[in-house]
């Protein structure tokens, strides 16, 4: 079944289009990655999915219903999550405060408890950190943050915003080391990414994106070794 | 220095009061950047509420502390109903429109809830009944009434139940979070307009509070009492920084205690050339020399850019 599946959408900042017609879907339990390049438009196809931009036309489906006019924070209820662009942590926050809005959905205090134990096991760095304000962590340390706080809501599906932006390689591959094992778990990814190898090698499933529009869609190993990406995205 | 003890006093207790409306007019901005000018108007609104319930009560034998309360309790809903009913109306549908449309719009809600009160209450003073008896206790030579240390206990518990609320529970967080990335809080599954809504009820139930005490303490009120009261209590909050909750008490207590020593001693620096009828506009100097020198407040802690 698929999880979230959008069906031609449209998106427009005023009266420009930035998605023209954008149809992809994501299977419950899949991790499906959409690369391209700066200004493609991934980020505004995911803000639309999570509810954060209505779709101008097409149609977008979440569990097998149209999510046309809901807020992103019914979607949230719904088990939507995402790690937006930029991680997006509460800088004025602490750590723990963070983590406790990740469950504002939730009302189970104890497996919330249960939960925040793993994410402090899964990234000690919060643990050392917890009590102090999420500004003052270091990029790759406010990353994890964010997806630990997304984590909290315990979602079916997770969409993941460039979560390698701005970090030093070795951070970026222990975030995506994490992020397939979350996938392992169960929980359904779609992550976008402009670091096109790492996501191509850690995904199933890709898309990619230019200028508004899906060019290439296809099995993720044999996109990596597609000519046409290897050129256009890999730097060969 | 009796005099002096006696203005700090009084000073004291009408900074409380300053600080109680104070914390309504930061929290609001906190959380959207909009100064609501009508708030204000929602003490007044308290006062005046509360005042009606106390006529009728004290006719029917009850004792005085039970006719306050109940008057009170009657004023807190009634404001909170009128703040919602503002937001709601007025300012969520302006929530993205040009900053100068919804402050314009605050301007008018206060005209709007001023003449409101007009026609229910009268143009003129209302005379507050004093139905507690005051008892006077002295301490050091100065005078201090159980009405003041009522104002004064009352607005430091209300303080600190603000202060619990916002940073030791859910909705307290939800609210900084909120204030902070609007967007990044509905995607934790936040529903903003609730907690915005929330927001503007919190301080409405502590301008409520506000009036019954300003009514008491003066004695009086009338429909355009939430003005100037208003206005202080604006300065008192950019003063310690608006949008910080502790700058609030801080600039509301100061403003209180300038007010107060400026008035007890003006007649003196001024060889009588001023009287005491100057009292409004201390307030007003601190607020413009503190300005000068810290454009963000006492406690603020980004520059003053947002209009
Ligand atoms: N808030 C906005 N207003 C106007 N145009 C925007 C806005 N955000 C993005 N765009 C434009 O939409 C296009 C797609 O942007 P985006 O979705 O952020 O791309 P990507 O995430 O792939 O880098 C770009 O041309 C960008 O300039
Ligand atoms: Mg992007």
């Amino acid at each position: 079944m698929n999880l979230l599946e959008l069906h031609a959408v449209e998106v427009r900042y005023g009266g420009i289009r930035a998605v023209k017609g954008v149809s992809l879907s994501v299977a419950e339990g899949e991790m499906v990655c959409l690369v391209g390049a700066n200004g493609a438009g991934k980020t505004t196809t995911l803000k639309a999915a999570a509810g954060l931009l209505p779709a101008a036309a097409g149609a977008i489906h979440y569990a097998g219903a149209p999510i046309a006019g809901m807020k992103s924070f019914e979607l949230v209820r719904r088990g939507m999550a995402l790690v937006p662009e930029g991680r997006g942590v509460f800088g004025q926050l602490t750590v723990a405060e963070n983590l406790a809005m990740g469950a504002y959905v939730r009302d189970d205090a104890a497996a919330i408890a249960a939960d925040r134990e793993r994410m402090l096991q899964l990234f000690p760095r919060l643990k050392e950190r917890y009590q102090q304000s999420a500004g003052t962590l270091s990029g790759g340390e406010q990353q994890m943050l964010a997806i630990a706080r997304a984590l909290m809501s315990r979602p079916r599906l997770l969409l993941l915003d460039e979560p390698s932006m701005g970090l030093a390689p070795l951070i970026v591959e222990r975030i995506f080391e994490i992020v397939a094992d979350i996938a392992r778990e169960g929980v359904t990814i779609l992550l976008v990414e402009q670091n096109a190898r790492l996501a191509l090698e850690t995904c199933q499933r890709a898309y990619v994106m230019e200028s508004g529009a899906i060019s290439l869609a296809g099995n993720a190993r044999e996109l990596l070794d597609n000519p046409q990406v290897r050129e256009a995205y890999l730097g060969e | 220095m009796e005099i002096f003890l006696q203005q700090v006093i009084n000073g004291l207790t009408l900074g409380c009061v300053y600080a109680v409306v104070a914390l309504g007019y930061t929290m609001v901005y906190g959380i959207i950047q909009l100064i609501n000018f009508a708030h204000g108007e929602v003490v007044m609104i308290g006062a005046m509420v509360a005042f009606s319930v106390i006529g009728v009560l004290m006719k029917t034998g009850m004792p005085p502390l039970l006719v306050v309360a109940a008057g009170t309790v009657v004023a807190v809903p009634a404001c909170m109903a009128t703040a919602w009913l503002m937001e709601r109306v007025a300012y969520r549908p302006l929530r993205n429109a040009p900053r100068l449309a919804p402050l314009i719009t605050a301007i008018g809600i206060s005209i709007i809830l001023q003449h409101v009160a007009m026609m229910i209450w009268g143009r003129s003073p209302i005379a507050f009944p004093q139905i507690v008896k005051t008892h006077t206790f002295e301490i050091g030579g100065a005078l201090i009434t159980n009405v003041q240390i009522a104002i004064i206990v009352i607005s430091f518990t209300l303080m600190g139940a603000l202060m619990f609320l916002v940073y030791r529970t859910k909705l307290g967080v939800a609210m900084r979070a909120t204030s902070q990335r609007q967007d990044v809080a509905g995607l934790m599954g936040i529903d903003i307009n609730r907690v915005i809504s929330a927001t503007f009820v919190i301080g409405a139930a502590l301008a409520a509070v506000a009036g019954v005490m300003i009514g008491s303490y003066y004695g009086q009120t009338q429909y355009t009492m939430g003005e100037l009261l208003g206005l202080k209590a604006f300065c008192a909050a950019v003063l310690g920084g608006i949008g910080n909750l502790a700058g609030a008490v801080l600039g509301g207590v100061l403003m209180g205690l300038v007010e107060a020593l400026g008035t007890g001693y003006i007649g003196d620096l001024t060889n009588n050339w001023f009287g005491s009828n100057y009292r409004d506009v201390f307030a007003f100097i601190v607020l413009i020399l503190v300005l000068v020198f810290r454009p963000s407040g006492l406690l603020g802690e980004r520059v003053g850019d947002r209009a």
